[in-house]
């Protein structure tokens, strides 16, 4: 070991500080379009239309929030997302780790049947499910409506498979013994599971909660009144509406995107943890 | 909900006679696995369920239709469709509009895949063996694209691509080159969107492929640099080799995201200008919800999932093949 160090060492001196130039270069592609957005969210209409562009605002203004404010309503589909996403959350919550404990830890019938069936859902595309479950939720009249929107993402193949990979951590012989002092199967999984899991279902919170803020065809399709819009479809309906305003609409449009983009970007700053190690499970086979 | 299985359970291991004997733990056991057969299936049930209306219904649905002449009538009176055979998929194959579709989905898997996966590796490599410090802002950073909302990254990217008062045409202002316009170029549209999905995607690929590396022992990267392996060789004989399955994972899940490419022609382009970036899924919109040929809409859905399901099983082949 010894006799390899000096000789690594200069040439490690040397390429650090090169790899880090090079890592902060990416890093600043990757970052550019989000300045781009949040610098011209607080441009007038001059500095939106000069050119060449500006990057740093001549004049801050917040006249692009209040006319945004004023043609849309974008604390109604605040709303709309918000209530949709925390239905989707906490219905995927309660069935997939109902599913996953079943699966993991429960010897039934047909359990490997099961798992078949959730790892042919995970390669399903949802396209291909879009048109009849438009006519489905049109003749159940759910069209336009919260159930609408929830209940076809209410229990992802995801969730199950992530769920069971985290499960099966737990010994059994935990589980025979609380079964040997009597406990049923749903005080098992509610007591003494779903606690020990917590972080996978930390996990499952953000991806399902993010999932469902960031879909946009099955919004878009199941839904006609305004009222219902979701912010990506509003964001959406309005940035290809040809009666929008060029330039100052331009400038409504970035305060409305860094309106849906900054909470997702500050929850994931925050909870980024969880995000890796729900990637990497799901990779892991 | 809570009072499905605790009372059942308690009683019958109340119940349960002759404590040690082995006779009686056999029939314990034998009860218990009923219990676990009638709890597995009843905490399957929400889950299946939902699976059968909401995903296997619409599954079969959509093959049923693409047989039909499904229409705007037939979205409230499904049963009045007609059968119609084969026509929808006959026509599909002489349709231009379709060919264009599905050329233009190809390109973007065939450039966009291979790119995603090598930029993504690169960056993995670069910030698991290069950078110690600020490890976690890095990787933050380049993840931060692909938890954003699509619509809205779509909605910005448009406006960095604007040829007038763009990001990129006011950098070739300074540097002295004149940046085509993007999206209202036959040519320059489909590399376009292509590149603003690689800018979103490369942070799943690297992630996925940092976990990769982080279960590769430090022991083998030690034995090859005492060898005087170059960081190249490392990479190509160690690295990628070892991580093969991480990147076939990578590779599949990459591809049929964008072998289902919708929101970015949409917000961006709406398949424009002539049909340049209309993709398959595009189409099907279109098809589908803005002219209600629903039954036509449903054959292409169809089409797309079983080259889909081909590619898939192609990738998940070669990953057999080569691990052997």
């Amino acid at each position: 070991m010894s006799a390899v160090t000096p000789t690594r060492r200069p040439e490690g001196r040397v390429r650090k500080p090169l790899l880090y130039v090079v890592a902060s270069l990416g890093l600043l592609v990757m970052a550019a379009p989000f300045l781009w957005m949040a610098l011209s969210a607080f441009k007038t209409k001059k500095d939106l239309t000069a050119s060449p562009p500006v990057w740093i605002p001549s004049e801050w203004t917040l006249k692009n929030f209040s006319d945004l404010l004023d043609q849309l309503d974008m604390p109604r589909y605040f709303l709309n997302s918000v209530i949709v996403a925390v239905l989707v959350t906490v219905c995927n919550l309660l069935f997939c780790s109902m599913l996953g404990y079943a699966l993991a830890k429960l010897n039934f019938s047909g359990r490997s049947k099961v798992f078949g069936i959730v790892l042919a859902a995970l390669m399903v595309p949802a396209n291909l499910m879009v048109l009849p479950l438009f006519v489905l939720i049109n003749q159940l009249n759910l069209l336009d409506t919260y159930a609408g929107l929830v209940l076809p993402f209410a229990a992802g193949a995801f969730g199950v498979f992530l769920m069971r990979q985290f499960m099966q951590s737990i010994p059994d012989e935990l589980l025979e013994a609380a079964r040997m002092d009597g406990a049923g199967e749903w005080y098992i999984f509610w007591r003494i599971v779903l606690p020990l899991v917590k972080p996978a279902l930390a996990t499952l919170t953000i991806f399902t909660f993010l999932g469902s803020w960031n879909n946009f065809i099955w919004p878009l399709i199941a839904t006609n009144d305004p009222d219902k819009y979701t912010l990506p479809v509003a964001l959406a309906t309005f940035a290809n509406d040809p009666n929008r305003t060029v330039g100052g609409g331009n400038g409504m449009l970035m305060a409305g995107s860094l309106l849906v983009v900054l909470p997702v970007l500050i929850v994931f700053a925050v909870l980024q943890r969880h995000f890796t190690q729900g990637i990497a499970t799901a990779g892991m086979k | 909900m809570s009072t499905t299985t605790p009372t059942p359970a308690r009683s019958g291991a109340e119940k349960a006679p002759g404590g040690g004997s082995p006779q009686g733990a056999g029939r314990r056991k034998k009860r218990s696995m009923g219990k676990q057969n009638l709890a597995g299936w009843l905490f399957s049930t929400p889950f299946l369920a939902l699976f059968a209306v909401f995903m296997l219904f619409p599954i079969v649905a959509t093959l049923v239709m693409s047989f039909t002449d499904f229409g705007q009538r037939n979205v409230r009176k499904p049963m009045d469709a007609n059968f119609v055979g084969l026509e929808n998929y006959t026509k599909l194959f002489s349709d231009d509009q379709f060919l264009r579709a599905m050329f233009n989905t190809a390109y973007f898997v065939v450039v966009g895949v291979p790119l995603t996966i090598g930029l993504g590796l690169l960056v993995a490599v670069l910030l698991n063996n290069g950078i110690d410090r600020a490890r976690t802002f890095f990787r933050v950073g380049f993840y931060a694209p692909v938890v954003t909302t699509i619509v809205a990254v779509a909605i910005v990217w448009r406006f960095v691509l604007d040829p007038s008062d763009g990001l990129i045409a006011g950098l070739g202002d300074e540097l002295g080159f004149t940046a085509p316009d993007f999206l209202g170029s036959e040519t320059w549209a489909m590399p376009s969107l292509i590149v603003m999905a690689v800018w979103r995607n490369l942070g799943t690929v690297m992630v996925l492929m940092i976990a990769g590396l982080q279960a590769i022992p430090a022991e083998v990267r030690e034995a090859a640099r005492l060898d005087g392996a170059s960081a190249w060789q490392e990479l190509r004989r160690i690295t990628v080799p070892l991580l093969r399955p991480t990147l076939l994972y990578a590779t599949v899940i990459t591809t049929i995201g964008y072998l289902n490419v919708f929101e970015e022609p949409f917000v961006m382009t709406q398949g424009g200008p002539s049909d340049s970036t209309m993709t398959v899924s595009l189409d099907m919109y279109f098809q589908g919800f803005r002219f209600f040929n629903m039954g036509y809409a449903s054959a292409m859905a169809y089409v797309l999932f079983v080259v889909i399901m081909g590619i898939t099983v192609l990738q998940l082949r070669l990953m057999k093949d080569n691990t052997k």
